[in-house]
């Protein structure tokens, strides 16, 4: 039995904001409120104060890329995981562009394993919409759900063919799958590297236009409708993308997004001194949009925060601009650079912890978790939004350091992170 | 004479004031005359060593650099890497950092990935020249571009200059806009919008879609390669033929700009398509003249980079 003792306790699934302990008991969540650990103080094994701290659900992360199999340079399950647990994620869900491509079972199969040897974060694999990612012909996604497969998506690419994006809504209806798109025109995007705009101009880069990602999201709505299929859009980015959403939400659709932390925070802007941390796909757009994610953050038209961790090499980074490897390392720096939104006044602390914990497994119930509801698994982390670190190589568990926050200081940090009462990262203090 | 040129690396118009340029350009002033004595050198750069690092193939920029740095004394080395290294699938940076140890003093650097020479510039000690990047910048061709509009029209303040073509592929566009717009002219650009990169209003420019309003009054008409390795298979434009008709200077469209209206072109020239032969080789053109200025301006850029203290042109 371990007391998390003083902290002020954020569960935003059960209404929760107060200064409160938390007991845990054999994995799972035993009580929780004020005082509520008085009563066990003789049994437990550990008593941790948390005066000051921040103590939440274990956050989940609907949208990783943990590279394994077949880009294991970059990442893999283990590092993937220990980054994690280090970033306050308890629970991860990764995306199956890998090599190969997570379209069979025994890919996904072969993940899980791999996940279930390593241990800590909780692990669950995406598998693709079609197989190898190209688009044509649908997976087997009864049985990929069967092998343990929880959405699919072929993410990094867009299923670009209306007519097989209507057939794969159609099918994971029936297996009840959420279909994951990523939202891009890549005939209005070839060879582009950046937000189309006024920058890339400036740069000589060919950019991305916001109506690539906006096309394929009112298309998508459009046959969400037309076949009743849940339909999540993955990393939005853009101000009209988000009235689009917002529309179809208001129009009583299962439709649903997320937001990543570099799209939150950052613009266009930082790119510029070909900055290659800031390269990322969909990319940075302008501050209109910055300011459109974070209210429609607040007000719950995107539904969740998911950090797209993309790792990728200092050999694919540190290269020219245009041959850089698109993509954000994301899981253990987004607690600090998203506290920089409350810091800054632009989100409520409550809203940021619910859109880390109980909204993506409000999009993703599959998932399970996100609250400590007496009873829960006792996916738990404690935060200290005090404390500055910086951003070393060496301080990341993460195989890659691709973050536009490398060699920077930050405010808030990870303390503790237990996945079923287990510890999954403590920091060393 | 060497006075205050407080950058280390040339690698665009941007970032440079007004006074930079005016250095430069003064400075090729004095450089000018070396090319036209039967004695074609000076001795200003002797025993530094330049590199000349083309990654695109190009005859005029190359040539250009190599004349300059000879000229001032200097080593030159070519190194055409389509042909070297890059085949083997060497990473730039390892190429850059290989050639730093043969301890260069300036590296000039064509690469047909814009901010390519930025890249470079980070990771060596030596200077960087960037003679050309991908869609980004070609600050000597702007140079060289500003000192025969100087030696023409005596002064670049206040004068109209209109940019025709293909702006959203043009390093030189973009380079030329900055300084343009760094020296008071008013620029203006005529392309048909598929060619106009978007928001590029910001440089403080006016855009047009049609030539004709673009070139009234103007003094100064710069036409830009129609770039077909880039444009194939892009939709930009229907035809050669159609654009050469709608955005080509001919004697004829070019009636509205002012009677004495220079005429440019970076090269090489598609005739017949963005320029007529009659207006390339009228007397309003100064192509050549934008030739001849180019090593005087390169040799500027060598010697403010890279020349000791001491040392006098």
């Amino acid at each position: 039995m371990w007391i998390l003792t003083g902290g002020r306790v954020i569960d935003p699934a059960n209404g929760l904001d107060e200064v409160a302990d938390v007991v845990i008991d054999e994995g799972k969540i035993l009580a929780v409120g004020e005082g509520a650990g008085a009563p066990y103080r003789e049994r437990a094994e550990r008593v941790i104060d948390c005066a000051g701290k921040l103590v939440t659900p274990g956050f989940v992360d609907i949208h990783v890329h943990l590279r394994e199999p077949g880009h294991e340079y970059k990442e893999d399950i283990a590092s993937g995981l220990a980054a994690a647990a280090a970033g306050g994620f308890t629970a991860v869900c990764a995306m199956p562009n890998t090599k190969p491509v997570n379209d069979e079972r025994a890919i996904t199969r072969a993940m899980i394993e791999r996940a279930r040897e390593v241990g800590g974060s909780r692990f669950f694999p995406i598998a693709a919409i079609t197989k190898g990612l190209e688009g044509k012909e649908l997976t087997e996604m009864a049985e990929l759900k069967a092998a343990g497969a929880i959405a699919v998506s072929d993410d990094g690419k867009c299923v670009m063919n209306a007519q097989v994006m209507r057939r794969a809504f159609e099918y994971a209806r029936g297996q009840g799958l959420l279909v994951i798109q990523h939202c891009e025109d890549h005939h209005m995007t070839a060879g582009s590297h950046m937000h189309e705009g006024p920058n890339a101009t400036r740069l000589g880069l060919r950019g991305f236009p916001r109506e690539a990602e906006d096309i394929i999201v009112a298309r998508d709505i459009i046959l969400a409708e037309l076949t009743g299929a849940r339909y999540h859009v993955a990393h939005i980015s853009s101000a009209r993308s988000v009235r689009l959403v917002r529309e179809a939400k208001e129009r009583g659709l299962p439709v649903t997004a997320e937001v990543t932390p570099h799209h939150l925070l950052l613009t266009d802007d930082a790119v510029l001194g070909y900055d290659t941390h800031c390269k990322c796909n969909p990319p940075l757009r302008e501050e209109s949009d910055r300011r459109a994610l974070v209210e429609a953050l607040a007000d719950g038209t995107i539904d969740c925060i998911a950090t797209d961790h993309a790792p990728h090499s200092t050999l694919e980074k540190d290269c020219e601009f245009d041959r850089a490897a698109v993509g954000v390392n994301g899981l253990e720096t987004a607690f600090p650079a998203l506290l920089q939104l409350v810091d800054r006044g632009e989100l409520g602390l409550g809203r940021l912890v619910e859109a880390l914990t109980i909204s993506p497994v409000r999009v993703l119930p599959e998932v399970g978790g996100g609250t400590l509801s007496v009873g829960a698994p006792a996916d738990v982390v404690v935060l200290d939004p005090e404390r500055r670190w910086t951003v070393r190589r060496e301080a990341l568990r993460s195989r890659s350091h691709n973050t536009p926050l490398l060699d920077t200081e930050v405010k808030g940090a990870v303390e503790l992170t237990l996945v079923g009462g287990q510890v999954a990262f403590e920091r060393v203090s | 004479m060497k006075s205050h040129f407080p950058h280390r690396h040339l690698l665009g118009i941007e970032g440079l004031r007004r006074e930079d340029v005016e250095l430069l350009l003064d400075t090729a002033e004095s450089f000018f005359d070396v090319s036209r004595r039967p004695v074609k050198k000076v001795p200003t750069l002797r025993g530094k060593t330049i590199l000349n690092v083309f990654y695109e193939n190009s005859t005029r920029t190359r040539t250009s650099f190599e004349l300059a740095g000879k000229r001032l004394s200097a080593d030159v080395v070519n190194m055409s890497m389509s042909t070297s290294s890059v085949a083997k699938g060497e990473s730039l940076y390892d190429t850059v950092k290989t050639l730093e140890a043969m301890r260069p003093d300036v590296v000039v650097i064509r690469h047909a990935s814009s901010g390519a020479p930025h890249f470079v510039a980070r990771h060596v000690s030596h200077c960087v020249v960037n003679a050309g990047d991908g869609m980004h910048e070609h600050p000597t061709q702007a140079l060289l571009d500003a000192f025969t509009i100087r030696r023409k029209k005596g002064t670049l303040e206040g004068l109209v200059v209109t940019i025709c073509g293909d702006i959203a592929h043009s390093r030189v566009a973009r380079s030329n806009m900055l300084l343009l717009k760094l020296f008071g002219a008013e620029v203006r650009l005529a392309a048909p919008p598929t060619l106009l990169p978007k928001g590029v209003e910001a440089y403080g420019v006016r855009v047009f879609d049609r030539l004709e309003p673009a070139l009234e009054g103007a003094d100064v008409v710069m036409a830009l390669r129609v770039q077909n390795e880039r444009l194939m298979g892009g939709a930009f434009f229907p035809s050669a033929k159609e654009y050469s008709k709608t955005f080509g200077l001919s004697d004829r469209s070019l009636r509205p700009a002012k009677p004495d209206a220079i005429v440019m072109h970076p090269g090489p020239m598609n005739r017949g398509i963005e320029i007529e032969p009659s207006v390339a080789d009228g007397k309003r053109s100064v192509v050549l003249d934008q030739v001849e200025a180019g090593v005087a301006v390169r040799m500027a850029v060598l010697y403010l980079l890279s020349a000791d203290e001491a040392e006098a042109p």
